[in-house]
């Protein structure tokens, strides 16, 4: 599903290199998850495969399902199945979110060549979605993420992946500034989308999210590469021992 | 030749290209304008009023022609249930026109009612055009009265049933056009007012409103989408105690448009809202240009104005806000903010307060800034190309300013518009 092979990237104002030389390969229907400290490079990484501006890809690759999408704009990526959820997902004043997922679905859509949802199949699907997110009518009604909380934002953006349905799921940091029930909801709302024909790429700090969501894979970043890979028993032995010992072992 | 000789000159020659409609009622008053602008002059470059918009081809003798485009969209009101009076290149359209008759008021056009000596519109019509001439000299507007060719009066007795809505249209390349209207609202009474359309080449407006105790006069016009054209609106209006105004101006394209606003709010506890948003692109310079005149108890003025610029488009806000000596307990709010798409275009603010009451809250902001980059990634990252997720947030920009149209249905018909516009830009 992603592929990337050697991968590097810089800030685009500065010489200062993020990424050096990132290998990673996520197949369909699995999880995968990374952790790493502060300033390894993952939310970098989550930034560069989206195709943010402000970063240089220096060297390497990253192909979804064999299309290089480091060429692609950023929206041909969403299209061509990529999704991104953000840490901070952002505030858009005067864009009602109703209208903006409803532009984003058909415009991916469109940009596939398949037919646009009418307004009346919209309603009906997002209604149902949001329900079991407990996203009320009034969080649909209002501008983008104006005046949600933390939890509603991070629900708001699994709404948006669940509307999507990308094939391959980025998810950074989700769990940042959620309260334990919070993240129940949240990790609900992943599993609730698992197929066998979806991948997951998991950004925590925590092992607690991957009490809910149980990854298949565990990569450990550090200064700008995957060091360590393992099963969800590395995510456990970073919650007790840190990362010193891992990266000790690895250096 | 000194700068106000070269001025009158200028206005003369002006006036040697039409002849004024003669006799009637106005008479008295076309003959005051003619004085008002003979000894001002027309405006000319140098005038600090019309610093940051030239007024050169406003006031030249023949009007730069301006080729009408081909619309195969209907006016931006005409789905609406309202009395519609249609205007082609200036000259009353009877056969688009609705009746003109309509529960509640009275409506007569201006070039057939002149004839009679006696009207109700004598008193307003020129007369409220005068009184905003100082401080500050509007020759246009004078000129407007001096010359106008026809225009629409409303006698407000009561509230009718529905809008009266005004639709121009311009065919005539080298139309050249002067419309004078005149509103009269009676105490508790209250108009819907609704302008659309490019009224031709060059277009001089000008509106009259006077609304008495109570009185409520709700105005939502749309300028555009034709791009040749040249407009120069003046709007005067009077407040009695309690009433209501409220006007909101949507601005697509246009050459040059400079729109006056001049408010008087004579009675106390007045209320009156100015409000616009336009959208520029390339050889577009849209000037907003407002004095509001506190000079009642406890009353309150809002001005809204926002302006979307790209490819060099100059957006222009002179507004401003004067508080007389017993205007205690006055409520002045002021913003205008412009959103500059490129590193081309240019917004140029003169906010301006003149406060001589000591009791009163006035505010007032300007800014201008770019596309929030992180809001277009966040739309980008969901699948929305870069041209219409720009397009969301101009709208969201412009937002606030549609937010002061009252009308919910008013407001989503030009917003429907404005939506309808930008997309047309991008295909």
């Amino acid at each position: 599903m992603l592929e990337i092979k050697d991968l590097c990237a810089s800030l685009a104002d500065e010489e200062k290199q993020i990424l050096k030389g990132v290998n990673l390969t996520v197949e369909a229907g699995k999880v995968h998850a990374i952790m790493g400290p502060n300033g390894s490079g993952k939310s970098t990484l989550s930034y560069v495969l989206s195709g943010k501006d402000g970063y240089e890809v220096t060297g390497g690759s990253a192909a979804l399902d064999d299309e290089d999408i480091l060429e692609m704009e950023t929206e041909e990526r969403a299209a061509a199945g990529l999704f991104l959820a953000f840490q901070y997902p952002i505030e858009i004043p005067g864009v009602g979110n109703m209208v903006f997922m409803r532009t984003a679905v058909n415009a991916q859509r469109k940009a596939r060549g398949e037919e646009e949802m009418s307004a009346t199949e919209f309603l009906k699907e997002v209604r149902a979605r949001a329900k079991t997110l407990k996203i009320d009518a009034d969080m649909l009604k209002r501008p983008v993420n104006v005046g949600f909380s933390g939890g509603e934002k991070k629900r708001n953006e699994i709404l948006q992946m669940a509307m999507l349905e990308p094939k391959m799921c980025i998810l950074d940091e989700t769990d940042s500034g959620l309260d334990v029930d919070a993240m129940k909801l949240v990790a609900e709302g992943v599993n609730a989308l698992r197929d066998k024909g979806r991948a997951f790429l998991v950004i925590t700090h925590y092992q607690r999210l991957l009490d809910h969501i149980k990854p298949d894979v565990v990569h450990i970043m550090a200064e700008g590469r995957i060091v360590k890979t393992g099963g969800p028993e590395l995510a456990l032995e970073v919650e007790q021992n840190g990362y010193s010992d891992i990266l000790a072992e690895v250096a | 030749m000194g700068d106000t000789q070269r001025k009158v000159e200028l206005a003369q020659t002006r006036l040697d290209t039409i002849s004024p409609p003669q006799g009637g009622w106005t008479a008295e008053a076309r003959a005051a304008a003619l004085v008002r602008l003979q000894s001002q002059g027309l405006p000319a470059r140098r005038d600090e009023y019309w610093r940051y918009t030239r007024p050169d081809t406003l006031t030249i003798a023949t009007a730069p022609n301006a080729v009408p485009e081909q619309h195969s969209e209907d006016g931006v009101f005409e789905h609406l249930d309202a009395l519609k009076i249609v205007f082609v290149d200036g000259i009353f359209d009877p056969q688009a026109s609705d009746d003109l008759s309509l529960d509640g008021i009275i409506i007569e056009r201006l070039a057939t009612a002149a004839e009679f000596d006696i009207h109700w519109a004598k008193p307003i019509y020129g007369s409220l055009e005068a009184a905003g001439q100082t401080p500050v000299a509007r020759p246009l507007a004078a000129f407007n009265t001096a010359q106008a060719s026809d225009g629409i009066l409303i006698d407000v007795k009561s509230t009718p049933s529905k809008p009266v809505s005004v639709i121009y249209r311009h065919k005539d390349a080298g139309s050249d056009v002067t419309l004078h209207h005149v509103v009269k609202v009676a105490e508790d009474a209250k108009l819907e007012l609704l302008e659309s359309g490019a009224a031709a080449a060059r277009f001089n407006h000008v509106l009259e409103i006077d609304i008495a105790d109570r009185g409520q006069f709700h105005h939502v016009r749309a300028q555009g989408p034709d791009h040749g054209c040249r407009l120069v609106t003046h709007l005067f209006t009077r407040l009695g105690t309690e009433s209501v105004f409220k006007s909101f101006t949507l601005g697509a394209n246009g050459l040059l448009t400079r729109n006056e606003c001049v408010i008087e709010l004579t009675g106390d506890d007045a209320v009156a809202h100015v409000a616009g948003a336009a959208i520029g692109d390339g050889d577009f310079h849209h000037d907003d240009t407002v004095f509001i005149t506190h000079d009642a108890l406890r009353c309150e003025s809002r001005q809204v104005f926002k302006k979307v610029l790209r490819n060099g488009a100059v957006g222009v806000f002179q507004g401003k806000i004067l508080v007389k000596k017993d205007a205690q307990k006055t409520d002045g709010y002021q913003i205008s903010q412009s959103l500059l798409l490129d590193g081309d275009s240019q917004f140029l603010a003169k906010p301006e307060l003149e406060i001589y009451a000591d009791d009163v809250v006035c505010s007032h902001g300007s800014t201008s800034g770019a596309i929030d980059d992180d809001a277009l990634f966040y739309l980008r990252a969901r699948g929305i190309p870069v041209d219409i997720a720009t397009d969301l947030l101009t709208l969201a920009f412009l937002a606030e300013a549609l937010l002061e149209i009252e009308s919910d249905s008013l407001s989503s018909a030009v917003g429907d518009r404005l939506e309808a516009w930008l997309a047309q830009r991008r295909s």
